[in-house]
């Protein structure tokens, strides 16, 4: 009798530890064999701890399923898959679930993120067998073909940045992975890397062979331990089956793998400030040029690209550039994972193809709001990116559907904001947060963080509004053009939009009207 | 007659009284012995530091400059630079309170106003009978379930007032 409890992080934070502790004890007293797995999440996170029982080969769904609630479970039979006020049926059939085209996420929950075998079995390392027989030439041509983008949120064409370091003569390479995903209503990498961490493994090795590479820092954020302890585990697993280390299977060629924490910095999401951080120094954003991908880590060729990106990477090779490529729309190709996050009834994990809209992801898929009050607003690509008004909802998800209207997917976070939400709270928290982030190295981002906070907190107070916001409207596009990287360049996004879109949420007291002619 | 002064030395570098226990001071070196060979030692070794000592005291940052070859300045600045490195002894448990936007759509700001009542101090700051640390953190990447709260390295997802209540007096309680 197989029962499935995850060991994902959001899953733990729900008690899933307490819940498996009690099937187990709750089996032995009824004198039922139980083999307990811990999974990775199925992402439909509203339901954990979500419980599976392998019934005759389907998995049957029971969430959220509390300590408390096991007893009653085996009670009502739940190990024979019979009903219960918690179950859901076969968790394949959870329309939630069956509605998605999992690609990258194909294993994450299905499998168990510790063994090796069970990665195999579900069609793990064909993607590097095939990239084993190839030139890295052709590595780098599927990898183009594919249509991949970075999935980390600037949306660059992987190929091309695999294709430079290729070129890049050095005898020195390195691959590294951004895991730093410090994006709020983002999990989708710490999902992976707990819920499938050999797929990420396996990508950075393709990318290591595609560019000769043969060393690979993951870089993690230190708020993720648990996706630490399952990378460093799928590491261990990986080296003594000869999947990492100087002879891959049998191949002659090199890769190792090193799993780096930081320490509580967003802006080392930003590449070069990722690399300074690696090289143990503060994470000072680097002037481009030169790219990464000719002097990166200790000024070495350097691929450097998001979890997603790397674990995309070995279904394109096993199944081919034009099966991936088929997926999407635009220059949008493939899945990208999106994450349901803020006060939303369903919250979870969905990867489909891009070209939904967001109303029918925030609806379809989420169900609405967690309160039950109208969403308002909603925050589309972490802290840099737009809020967006219910009249946007339509624009379909694609990485230039979103700058079009002056937003951006990024990494693939939804976080959304019922009608109690303080418009203006958030302009002057979007500044906020870039003052605590910023690095230092540019003037833009270090004082005019500092100016914005101040200028939004007069306007809201009805000094002078008007002119308020002209110097505030001037200050972020000082911030626009003038900042060196991304978190001075895009606080700009939330400020403007919800100045845009919500501008009565600004005009507390009476509010001053320009003069007019 | 002058009123020339003594000849005086002064003294070009000055040795800092360290206040390092002999175990804490075995406890750095040791870090950094383990660990100085890797590439970019630096913030495994303040990791290393702050795992075995709960934070990096000011007086290790001399130690380590030496033992990697770096100014006290260029490791302090490292220190000082990532908000997960602690400069001052926490409390026995550190509490990280998550301040991002998608707990913000679910309540925290009420949460967090409520956390600091209880607790009776702002972020950075540590409870009188020194057993709770209060630090902000900017995502848990628990988005869907929050607000979010790390207590040590575990986390609590969908805490309300109450379930903080809980889990500060099972707190209180152990220690």
């Amino acid at each position: 009798m197989k029962i499935y409890v995850p060991r994902d992080a959001a899953a733990l934070g729900v008690g899933a530890d307490q819940t498996a502790q009690a099937i187990v004890v709750e089996a032995q007293r009824r004198g039922i064999d139980v083999e307990l797995i811990r999974n990775g999440s199925r992402g439909l996170l509203w339901l954990e701890p979500l419980v599976e029982v392998d019934v005759a080969g389907t998995r049957v769904a029971y969430g959220p399923v509390q300590a408390h609630d096991v007893a009653a479970l085996f009670e009502a039979g739940f190990t024979a898959g019979h009903p219960h006020p918690l179950g859901h049926g076969a968790t394949e059939q959870i329309p939630y679930l069956k509605r998605q085209e999992r690609l990258t996420f194909a294993r994450v929950g299905l499998t168990d993120p510790r063994s090796l075998s069970d990665y195999l079995v579900h069609g793990g390392y064909r993607g590097l067998r095939t990239a084993l027989a190839l030139k890295p030439d052709d590595i780098v041509a599927r990898v183009t073909a594919s249509g991949l983008r970075g999935r980390g949120g600037a949306a660059f064409p992987a190929g091309i940045k695999w294709k430079t370091v290729l070129g890049a003569p050095s005898a020195q390479k390195y691959i590294v992975c951004n895991a730093d995903e410090g994006d709020s209503g983002t999990f989708s990498d710490r999902m992976l890397m707990e819920g499938d961490p050999f797929v990420l493994i396996e990508g950075m090795t393709i990318a290591g062979l595609a560019t000769g590479a043969t060393r690979g820092y993951i870089y993690l954020r230190w708020e993720y331990p648990q996706a630490k302890l399952a990378l460093e585990a799928a590491i261990a697993s990986a080296a003594a089956a000869n999947y990492l280390g100087q002879n891959i299977q049998g191949s002659g060629k090199a890769f190792e793998l090193e799993v780096r924490m930081g320490a509580g910095a967003y802006i080392c999401g930003e590449e070069t400030s990722l690399l300074e951080s690696l090289e143990g120094k503060r994470g000072q954003v680097r002037f481009k040029p030169p790219l990464p991908a000719l002097q990166g880590l200790w000024g070495k060729p350097t691929v450097i690209n998001n979890v997603i990106t790397f674990a995309s990477v070995p279904i394109i090779l096993d199944r081919g550039s034009e099966f991936y490529q088929h997926f999407g729309m635009g220059r949008s190709r493939g899945t990208l994972p999106m994450q349901l996050a803020g006060n939303i009834k369903h919250g979870g994990l969905v990867e489909i193809a891009f070209g939904m809209t967001l109303r029918e992801i925030l609806y379809d898929f989420g169900g609405g709001s967690f309160s039950g009050r109208p969403i308002r607003a909603v925050q589309v690509g972490g802290p840099l990116g737009a809020y967006h008004p219910e009249s946007q909802f339509d624009t379909p998800l694609d990485y230039e559907a979103f700058a079009a209207i002056k937003g951006m997917l990024g990494h693939g976070g939804i976080v959304a904001f019922d009608d109690s939400v303080d418009m203006a709270a958030q302009a002057r928290y979007a500044m906020e947060f870039c003052a605590i982030e910023s690095c230092g190295k540019c003037t833009p981002c270090r004082i005019g963080s500092t100016r914005g906070v101040e200028v939004i907190d007069r306007l809201i107070a009805g000094e002078n509004a008007a002119k308020q916001e002209t110097i505030l409207r001037d200050l972020c596009e000082t911030l626009t053009y003038g900042s060196l990287c991304a978190l001075g360049g895009l606080t700009p996004y939330p400020v403007i939009s919800a100045l845009n879109h919500f501008p009565q949420d600004f005009a507390k007291p009476v509010r001053q009207s320009s003069a007019s002619g | 007659m002058s009123n020339q002064s003594p000849r005086r030395v002064i003294p070009i570098k000055v040795e800092r009284q360290s206040n390092l226990t002999a175990k804490e001071r075995s406890a750095v070196l040791e870090a950094c012995m383990r660990l100085k060979g890797l590439p970019g030692a630096l913030l495994p070794i303040l990791h290393a530091v702050q795992e075995a000592l709960r934070y990096v005291p000011k007086d290790a940052v001399p130690l380590i400059a030496k033992e990697l070859n770096l100014s006290v300045a260029e490791v302090h600045g490292v220190v000082s630079f990532y908000h997960y490195f602690l400069q001052e002894r926490p409390g026995r448990q550190v509490m990280h309170l998550c301040r991002a936007e998608a707990c913000q759509a679910l309540g925290s700001a009420a949460l967090e106003a409520h956390v600091k009542a209880k607790l009776g101090i702002d972020f950075h700051g540590t409870t009188r009978d020194g057993a709770i640390t209060l630090e902000p953190v900017y995502c848990l990447g628990n988005c869907a379930l929050g607000p979010s709260l790390m207590i040590d390295q575990q986390l609590h997802g969908r805490v309300t007032a109450e379930r903080f209540d809980a889990l500060v007096s099972q707190s209180w309680e152990r220690t």
